[in-house]
């Protein structure tokens, strides 16, 4: 199927929204905008950033799952207790595949769950107690921990607890960081806000922690910023920063540590990945140390190749000689891939609907496989998230933000992409419709995606999906024989 | 009153930022640039304009300040 024009897409949108009522309609048709390259300001087709409506279905998360699922979860030498009632935290628990080295249990703890197993009498008398006893015992079990960050869950800030004196009282008795991060679940309208929180927590009580200490540094050192390891990720996109010359002092925060995050002030600039997460800190980080900071995009060999030039412009000659070495040396292995799966993936068309930073990063590399995306959107984006991707996605193609479940399937069946990649929640309504699909917030339980390592990967997966002989057997033999004679008998 | 941050962009130009919101844009205009007199009222891209009280420029950006909404786009 060809590609929509512009007035296609446009009725496509007014078509979806008539089922709704009207102030839904109204509210909805903000959210939903066509594409078009010649806007500078994304706010003035799209809104974003906006409490979801009660009545329709959305996938968003909350600011704990933001702040411990995403920004402070994978730091491993740091033991999160999610504080509050069982559930938040094992339902979420290990869900994300931020990977690290380390043994768990041991040294480590990213997989771990701790709670403070809230039970009524703790909601009516204060759960303050219950934390400093769980803080010690922590102490005595897991004595390798390297502090310990409290994620609030919902009835904290409900009851009004004074997690930041326990947190204070417990630090100068263990001697050990102790960080309360006020995330309640309840604040804001998605996760966003609980990386901002996070990130909020990290200026306070982080980076404050090296002040006065003593750094030997290099004119080349870098922090990564803002890649979760999810299936290995960061050490991808690490591996690259290496090979040209760069010395990465720490990685934010996927397979990080506190040691690294309190050494990041020293750094000579900040690079950062999903900027939707982690731009507060990034900003902090220049005014009060002024370490410049930059966005980049490690998917795909066209972006890489791009963002590692871009990178090495900000150092000296050894440095540009050494991405273009680096790139030189990967050249090869990316035209072998490239010749390899682009014949069985061109023209496919794709859409996605994700958050952070892949609503647009991805879209390079599907580029370079020669595939299209069509319709692309962000469960928790900002305007200049939107200002960002209008550059980066194709004239009247398709933008939604915080789509819901409704509208997600009448754009699928309409617009009929070759692929589908979002989250969990949808997977398998897409595949029972026969459309073939990738979980694109972990990987789909593969990964990493990130670097020239990575895209070998994300090609692989992406053949592997789209040509599956699975997906001309979606109806049923005694259906198929069927078909034939019905129509006869019409006839 | 708000918080907000200002910096310089890509092109030498002051670039605003208002992290309560999220709201990132280009100034196109401020009262007072000068060493001694810095600030004033400013006119941002997207039609919002904010009150900073004048004061000396900053020595280095990006500058976290309170600023006064005077008229917010949208």
């Amino acid at each position: 199927m060809s590609a929509l024009t512009r007035e296609e897409t446009e009725a496509l949108i007014q078509e979806v929204l008539e089922v709704y009522p009207e102030k839904a309609r109204k509210d909805r048709e903000k959210h939903l905008a066509v594409n078009d390259q010649s806007i500078e300001q994304s706010k003035k087709c799209i809104t974003s950033n906006r409490k979801s409506l009660p009545g329709v279905m959305t996938i968003r998360g909350c600011a704990y799952a933001g702040s411990k699922g995403v920004v402070w979860g994978p730091i491993k030498d740091m033991i999160h207790i999610s504080h509050g009632p069982v559930g938040c935290g094992q339902y979420s628990r290990a869900g994300r595949r931020n990977y690290y080295v380390g043994t768990t249990g041991v040294n480590s703890f990213g997989t771990m769950n701790f709670t403070t197993d809230f039970q009524e009498k703790d909601i009516v008398f204060g759960g303050d107690k219950k934390l400093a006893k769980v803080m010690v015992e922590i102490e005595g079990l897991f004595p390798l921990n390297k502090g310990i960050s409290i994620q609030s869950e919902c009835p904290i800030g409900l009851i009004g607890d004074d997690i930041e004196a326990v947190a204070k009282k417990t630090a100068a008795e263990t001697g050990k960081p102790v960080v309360p991060v006020r995330c309640e679940g309840f604040r804001g309208v998605s996760q966003s806000l609980g990386h901002h929180i996070a990130n909020d927590a990290i200026r306070d009580w982080v980076l404050p922690r090296s002040e006065g200490k003593v750094h030997e540094s290099t004119p080349y050192d870098v922090a990564v910023i803002g890649d979760y390891n999810i299936g290995g990720d960061a050490w991808s996109s690490r591996i690259l920063l290496e090979e040209m010359g760069l010395r990465v002092v720490s990685q934010w925060s996927g397979d990080g540590t506190i040691s690294e995050m309190e050494k990041t002030p020293f750094v000579k600039m900040n690079l950062i990945h999903c900027y939707r997460s982690m731009n507060y800190i990034a900003r902090h980080m220049e005014e009060k140390y002024s370490i410049p900071w930059m966005e980049y995009n490690f998917f795909g060999p066209t972006k890489v190749a791009e963002s590692l030039r871009a990178i090495a412009a900000h150092f000296d000659d050894k440095i540009k000689e050494g991405a273009e070495r680096v790139i030189a040396k990967y050249q090869a292995m990316m035209d072998e891939i490239i010749a390899k799966y682009k014949p069985r993936l061109e023209g496919k068309r794709v859409m996605l609907y994700v958050g952070g930073l892949r609503p647009r990063h991805v879209i390079g590399a599907y580029e370079d496989l020669g595939m299209e995306v069509v319709g692309t959107g962000y469960e928790f984006g900002h305007n200049d998230d939107y200002d960002r991707t209008i550059k980066d996605m194709g004239n009247a193609t398709l933008i939604y933000d915080d789509v819901t479940g409704f509208e997600f399937e009448e754009f699928v069946k309409r617009v009929k992409p070759d692929l589908v990649g979002s989250g969990i929640k949808e997977k398998f309504i897409f595949q029972k419709m026969g459309v073939p699909f990738r979980q694109m917030h972990s990987w789909d339980y593969s990964g990493p995606y990130h670097g020239y390592d990575g895209f070998a990967i994300f090609a692989r997966d992406m053949d592997m999906t789209l040509n599956n002989p699975c997906w001309s057997k979606m109806q049923a033999p005694w259906l198929k024989k069927e078909e034939p004679v019905a129509e006869k008998a019409a006839a | 009153m708000a918080n907000i941050m200002i910096q310089r962009g890509s092109k030498g130009e002051y670039v605003f930022y208002l992290p309560k919101r999220d709201l990132e844009d280009a100034i196109v205009s401020m009262e007072f640039d000068t060493l001694e007199k810095w600030g004033g009222e400013i006119k941002l891209n997207n039609g919002g304009t904010y009150f900073i009280e004048p004061q000396a420029a900053p020595a280095k950006l990006p500058i976290s300040l309170r600023a006064k909404r005077l008229d917010a786009a949208e």
